[in-house]
């Protein structure tokens, strides 16, 4: 890293913040029909336009954005809101403990930086390119180190997509009738992020478990039924996790005392 | 709804989101992520999703569990998932889902 000054840490290569875009693209494609469900959404929970647009700039992370509208049309009390959303967002943790060796070497206000930037998609683009570190593509032509323009790039390029579709969201939910009954869109949203997480029995399980207690506490005052069933959906796929590693090894010594 | 309250709220959401980002990145070195923890996160998605799209599907309006025909929430709520299942396409089960719940709430009117 260059010991001149703050500026020259990063943004050293013009192509490598380019490259970052380019390899987000096909990702913002995807992205950008979110964020204007998002903005519709919180539209027609009853949010003001600024409020539903600086929580797209404030919060910057769209799971967490959805689940706190669907908490504000029914006026949950915001403590409620506020460690749900640390619940939803406790993912992003795993992001930053993988990202941080390679940012290490960064002053703290890059690192503020990088770390308000953090996202899913932003995460899965650059964590490519951060263990690339060593190969020769990992490095600018002058041989100087160039991920963290890539990084930038494609976090910027995201976060610039998801600010101009909530706005789009937010000018044109409010021009949709309640009666086409948009709201739905946010569990069937959520349909549509949650099957591909089911990959194995314990996930399966905790999904199960928190879709059951979800119901039946669904009368629970300040909404505290969403935490207490996430809560015993992760405690569920937990010991599922447990019990079935501890099946897999007594299958392999039994296996191996006959061999 | 009071606005200085929506604003305390989202500006405390982002600061939790925040601190979260930062964690690792600005204690590298210093801890390391608890095992518990770790393994934990990976049951974060599928709990909370399900704890949210159930009741959405089932006890629209904190109604009492309704599983019958009249409810067009749930049935299709079902046909989103199989489709996201078979596909994994989220844009088209996004799509299609909310076209089934139209068509069978003008059904259900009828």
């Amino acid at each position: 890293m260059s010991p001149l000054n703050f500026d020259t840490e990063i943004f050293i290569n013009r192509s490598s913040f380019f490259s970052g875009i380019r390899a987000q693209l096909p990702i913002l494609l995807g992205v950008a029909p979110f964020g204007m469900i998002y903005g519709a959404l919180a539209r027609s929970a009853g949010l003001p336009p600024e409020i539903a647009q600086a929580m797209s700039s404030i919060v910057f992370a769209g799971s967490s954005q959805f689940i706190a509208t669907t908490l504000f049309r029914e006026s949950a009390p915001f403590i409620v809101i506020v460690l749900t959303t640390f619940v939803v967002n406790l993912r992003h943790a795993l992001y930053s403990a993988s990202l941080a060796p390679y940012v290490a070497s960064l002053s703290l206000r890059w690192k503020l930086l990088v770390s308000y930037l953090l996202t899913d998609e932003g995460y899965a683009v650059g964590i490519l390119r951060y263990r690339s570190l060593s190969s020769p593509s990992g490095r600018g032509a002058g041989g100087e180190e160039t991920q963290h323009d890539y990084y930038l790039g494609s976090a910027l390029a995201l976060w610039t997509t998801w600010q101009l579709s909530t706005a789009l969201g937010v000018f044109f939910g409010a021009q949709v009738p309640a009666s086409w009954g948009l709201d739905f869109a946010l569990p069937i949203t959520f349909i549509a992020i949650m099957i591909p997480t089911l990959s194995d029995r314990p996930s399966a399980l905790a999904a199960v478990v928190a879709a059951v207690v979800a119901l039946a506490a669904h009368d629970l005052s300040y909404k505290l039924g969403l935490i207490l069933a996430a809560l015993s959906g992760i405690t569920a796929g937990l010991i599922a996790e447990q019990f079935m590693s501890h099946r897999i090894e007594t299958v392999e010594k039994v296996n191996g005392s006959q061999g | 709804m009071l606005t200085t309250y929506l604003w305390l709220t989202i500006i405390s959401m982002g600061v939790v989101t925040f601190i979260i980002r930062l964690s690792f990145i600005v204690a590298w070195g210093k801890f390391e992520m608890p095992p518990l923890l770790r393994r934990s996160l990976r049951y974060v998605p599928p709990a909370v999703l399900a704890a949210i799209i159930l009741p959405e599907l089932l006890r629209p309006n904190n109604s009492p569990l309704d599983l019958s025909w009249g409810n067009a929430r749930w049935i299709a709520g079902l046909v989103a998932a199989l489709l996201a299942w078979r596909t994994r396409n989220a844009l088209l089960t996004i799509l299609i889902g909310m076209i089934v719940f139209w068509v069978l709430q003008v059904m259900i009117k009828v």
